[in-house]
Order: structure tokens, then sequence, then C-alpha cells
């Protein structure tokens, strides 16, 4: 080896960087081709009729390959639910896609109309799927972790994080909701 | 350990075949000659117990994989015809599933009986590490069989695991989340998902096999620890492998057969989920998701922490502290024979162990009963976590220091032949 960089030194660099660079993108279509796919992608959003969901009711669908809540909750409910202030939730953010990404947990920041409640059926832990009107708090107990939802989907006891989330939906009449 | 080779072609074809490729020369020296410490007990018969059981899964497995279809909607039906159409299949597949039962239950014993008699010290780090790493791959490679069937247990285990990643959402936003997606090739566990888990599936065992080539070839450099945890001197302290511990070994991978076959015709289901006789249903979760008895103490870990990321950071923890081993244990001995203090501790440890399996079997909110009060049972998983770390990084660093050995013997012959060794 010389002090001096030659022109050897360079062809040998060169030709090592457009190897490597080369081998890294040819990398990329075996990482990516993990990602979901194109006909995954194009995921449809669905319509909810309200009508046959009695007050005091949860039911579950399916949207986006995961449950989906919807529960018309009774009055009693909606008042417990609006007494709990922010700062005793173990998550003080609503989680709402429908609202920005800080606005606090609040009973209302939770929902649109505060008779029916629209939350992923997702346990923020780690992935279950918890079961309604059991647990402490009256709205959903996740069995596989002992994580605790209030009837706000609001976490307030356990591993899991985060509230539930609430996905994007509007109402598209009094009885018809639209989600995604 | 390994001296000059010993191997005398005795043909004129092998004498040829030896200078071109002197594959019967290495197989001669390290099976047949390979000098091998002579007071290996039962508890040293576990290596070619494991050897056996990888050997089973990989045969079930090729011919299982010709009758089954990794498809979301035909998986579980696949799995019922081989159990009740295809020839033999139903003894096929409770062979391969309780051979997965069978295999981890003889690496438990010989990552035990590794860790009693110091088998991790020096010069045998690296052999200890592949260990661990085979270790690992055998975790990864039951879990994604364990999807395969597409049943509840199944389906909600992949749910469960896969979202283990999602808790990096806590260190930086939405890096969980990506991963997760990548991992499941869609936003939940689907048809993506056992497709790729059946492809890695099938790839893994055979990586395993490879580490378990380079793991002997790492043994077969300073030769076998032994009960005694002193290094063999001379000739007169060991014994050919052939036929000393082919024969050995032979026997009690026998005597692991006939369990087998125990568990096979008449236990088949009895280390078995009933819930995964029901096909996978993304929308219910049942009631009480528990992972195969043999992850089940890492399980009980997990769940005993009640914040997600750091749940996750011991979960981990707990089987990365194994590679760790060699170089947290400051004994100079290696043998718990010669070890008064490190021998109780390390018993603890194996009840800890079977506690933990025992406390991760019981539902997320089970309470124990002791006199009038309900002790949450989370708390007792909570103690055997701090007992495993503690081990660990606690124990064996300060009883190696404090601890005064008992005198080793001479020699391994000496001490298996009594006052007059034979020469």
């Amino acid at each position: 080896m010389t002090a001096d960089p030659t022109r050897r030194d360079f062809l040998y660099i060169a030709t090592g960087s457009v190897a490597g660079v080369g081998a890294a993108v040819a990398l990329w279509p075996f990482i990516d081709q993990m990602n979901p796919t194109s006909a995954v992608l194009a995921l449809a959003s669905i319509e909810i009729d309200l009508t046959p969901i009695q007050v005091g009711q949860a039911v579950t669908f399916k949207f986006r390959g995961h449950p989906l809540f919807v529960r018309r909750r009774t009055p009693k409910e909606i008042a417990s639910a609006a007494a709990v202030t922010v700062t005793e939730l173990p998550d003080p953010l609503a989680r709402n896609e429908n609202l920005p990404e800080d606005a606090p947990a609040t009973s209302s920041n939770r929902q649109i109309k505060p008779e029916w409640l629209v939350v992923s059926g997702v346990c923020t832990h780690l992935g279950c799927t918890p079961t309604a009107f059991e647990g402490e708090y009256g709205g959903w107990f996740c069995h596989c972790h002992g994580s605790q939802y209030d009837n706000a989907g609001r976490i307030r006891k356990g591993p899991a994080p985060q509230n539930l989330a609430v996905p994007v939906y509007s109402f598209l009449s009094d009885t018809r909701i639209k989600v995604g | 350990m390994s001296g000059p080779s010993t191997y005398v072609p005795q043909t004129g074809f092998t004498r040829w075949l030896d200078q071109r490729l002197p594959l019967l020369r290495f197989s001669h020296d390290t099976i047949l000659t390979f000098p091998t410490p002579r007071n290996l007990n039962f508890w040293y018969a576990f290596g070619a117990i494991l050897t056996f059981f990888l050997g089973v899964q990989i045969v079930t497995g090729i011919v299982l994989a010709m009758h089954y279809v990794p498809n979301a909607d035909l998986a579980f039906d696949s799995v019922e015809n081989i159990m009740r159409d295809v020839n033999y299949g139903w003894l096929l597949r409770y062979m391969h599933s309780n051979g997965a039962s069978m295999f981890f239950l003889a690496v438990y014993v010989h990552m035990f009986r590794g860790l009693y008699y110091g088998s991790y010290k020096a010069p045998r780090e690296v052999l200890w590490i592949l260990g661990v790493l085979i270790y690992l791959l055998m975790v990864v490679t039951a879990f994604m069989g364990y999807v395969l069937p597409w049943g509840q247990m199944s389906f909600w285990a992949a749910t469960v695991i896969t979202n283990l990643f999602s808790s990096l959402d806590q260190v930086i936003p939405h890096l969980g989340s990506v991963i997760a997606t990548w991992l499941w090739g869609d936003f939940a566990v689907g048809d993506a998902t056992l497709n790729r888990f059946f492809s890695l599936h099938y790839l893994l065992p055979f990586v395993i096999a490879a580490v378990v080539g380079l793991h002997i070839w790492a043994l077969h450099v300073p030769g076998n620890n032994n009960p005694l945890g002193i290094d063999v001197k001379g000739p007169q302290d060991s014994l050919a492998f052939h036929p000393y511990y082919t024969a050995k070994d032979a026997f009690y991978v026998g005597i692991f057969t006939i369990i087998f076959a125990g568990l096979v015709f008449f236990a088949p289901d009895l280390v078995g989920n009933p819930d995964n006789y029901i096909p996978a249903n993304p929308l219910v979760t049942p009631p009480d998701i528990v992972p195969e008895w043999y992850l089940l103490p890492f399980y009980a870990m997990l769940r005993s922490i009640p914040q997600k990321l750091i749940g996750v950071i011991v979960l981990v923890g707990s089987l990365l502290t194994l590679a760790f081993i060699p170089w947290l244990d400051s004994s100079r001995v290696r043998s718990n024979r010669f070890r008064p203090l490190m021998k109780q501790f390390f018993w603890i440890l194996v009840a800890d162990c079977i506690l933990l399996g025992y406390l991760g079997s019981q539902g997320a909110d089970a309470l124990w009963h002791v006199g009038g009060t309900d002790v949450p049972l989370v708390w007792l998983a909570r103690l055997g976590t701090a007992y495993y770390f503690a081990f660990f990084w606690l124990i064996m660093p300060i009883v190696g220091l404090i601890e005064t050995p008992r005198p080793l013997p001479d020699s391994i012959a000496k001490s298996v032949l009594g006052a007059a060794p034979a020469e």
C-alpha cells in the first residue's frame, strides 16, 4: 500500500460500493414482499345498521379483519363514564381518529353521540378480543392478560397501554353509521 | 481433545477415497474413537435423545407437508383430513405434535444438566451459546408450527406473540405497528401470515440441524464436560465413544421412545389444548389463551408485568440472559457436586421454573386461597420472575465469590475406580 490513493484504489472502492449498493437494492423486494398486498390495501369501509341494537347491548362486527365493538350505552353508563376525570386514566389521550391526536380522553371525546360507542375490539396489549360487561369497570375484560376497560373503552387497569382505538366513522342517518 | 487421527483405511477403495475426501476418517475420529470421559451419567444421554427427536420432527414434518394446505380457508380441514382419511395420518400428526413436547422436555433436561455441572464454563462458552441459539430457534419453530392447524389457539397465539412487537410503539411511535403489519402481511393475522409461517416452519428445522452441527463441532474441540467438572488428563480418564457411549445413548433413546409411544398411543392430546379443535375465529378470543406447556414459564413472566413494554423486555431478557451465563458464574469450580451453596440455589431455580409453568397455565385473574384471604396468583408470578433474574444476575456472581467448594478429586479415573487406578 502506498500512502497516496492510486487510480487502482479508486477503482476498487468504486466497484465495491456499486456491488454493495446493488446488493442492498436487490434485498428490498425480498423484504417488501412481506408487506400487505395491493388486494389487502384496497380495503372497503363498512356500513352498520344500528336499529336492531338495544339499549345496554354490545355487538361485535368484523372490520378490516378485526373485531369492531358497537355498544349502545344506558344513561347510567354514560353518566358513570362522564364522572371519571382524565387524570385518573392510565392513558389520557382520546385515541379517536375523528379528533386531533392530542385530544384528552374525556367521555365525550370517545364518541360522536353519547349513546353510541364505536371502538376497535383489539386489546391494545397483545391484540386479543376483550369480553363485554366483565371486569371491575363494567366495560370490557381481556381474558388473555387481564386488561380492564370501562364502558367508554378506556383502559383502567392491567398491562394494556392505550384506550381502545376509535376508528374513523360517521352517522349517515340516526340509525346508520359508516366505518372507515 | 481429539488427538492425531488413528484411522487406517483397510481396503483399496477406502485408501483411494481417504486421499480425496476423508469422510470415513472424519466419521471414525468423531464417532467411533472420540475420547469421552468415562464417568458420564444418565443426564449426558440427552444430546443423543435430542438428535433423535430432531430427526423424528423432520421426517414426520416432511410427510405431513405432503397433505397439509397452508391456506386460511383450508388449513383446519386439511389437518382433519390428515387425522381421518390419510393412511396413518393420525399417527404421523400425533408423532409430530407429541414429538415437539418430547423435544422440549429433553432440551430442558439437557439445559439444566449443563447448568448443574457447569458445562458452560471455559472453554465451552461458544458451545453453550450455540445451544442457547438452538433453543431460541426451537421456540420460534414450535410457535410457527403451532399456528399451522389454524384452530382457535393457533390463531390467538399468533395474534398475541406477533403483537409483542407492537410494544415498540412505546419506543418509537408506529415502529412496532409497522413491524407487526410486515410480519402479518395484512392488518391482522390472516392467510398471508399462515403461508409465511408454513414456509419458515419448513425451513427452520434445517437451520437447527446446521447449528446442531456447529454445536457438536464446538463440543469436539474441548471434549465433553463430565459430572465431576474436572478436565480429562489422559487416556485413563476416557473411553472411546463407540461402543461405550453409542450403546449407553441408544439405551436411553429407547427409554425415551417408550415414553413417546405411550403419549402418542394412549394420551395423544394430553398436552394439547382442546380449543385448538375449534376453527380459528378472528372475532372471538377463547376465555383462557395459553401457550403450549413448554413456553408457560415465559408466558407467566410476561403476564406478571403490568406494563406492556417492560413485560416484553422481561420476556426477551429471560431468554437472552441464558447467553450470558458463562460470564455471570464467578466460581472456579464447574460441577455443583462440589458447590454446597450453589446446589441449593440451583434446585430452587428448577422449582421456580416449574412454579412459573404452573402459574402460566392459570387464568389471568386467578386467585390463591390461603387461610381466609385471596392472593392474586400474579404476585406469585412476580416473585418467581424476580428469583429467575436474581439467580443469574445476582446469585451466580456472588455465590461463586463467597462459597467454599468441596475438594475436587485428583482425576476422573481415581474417582471412578477408587484408590487403585487402572493404568
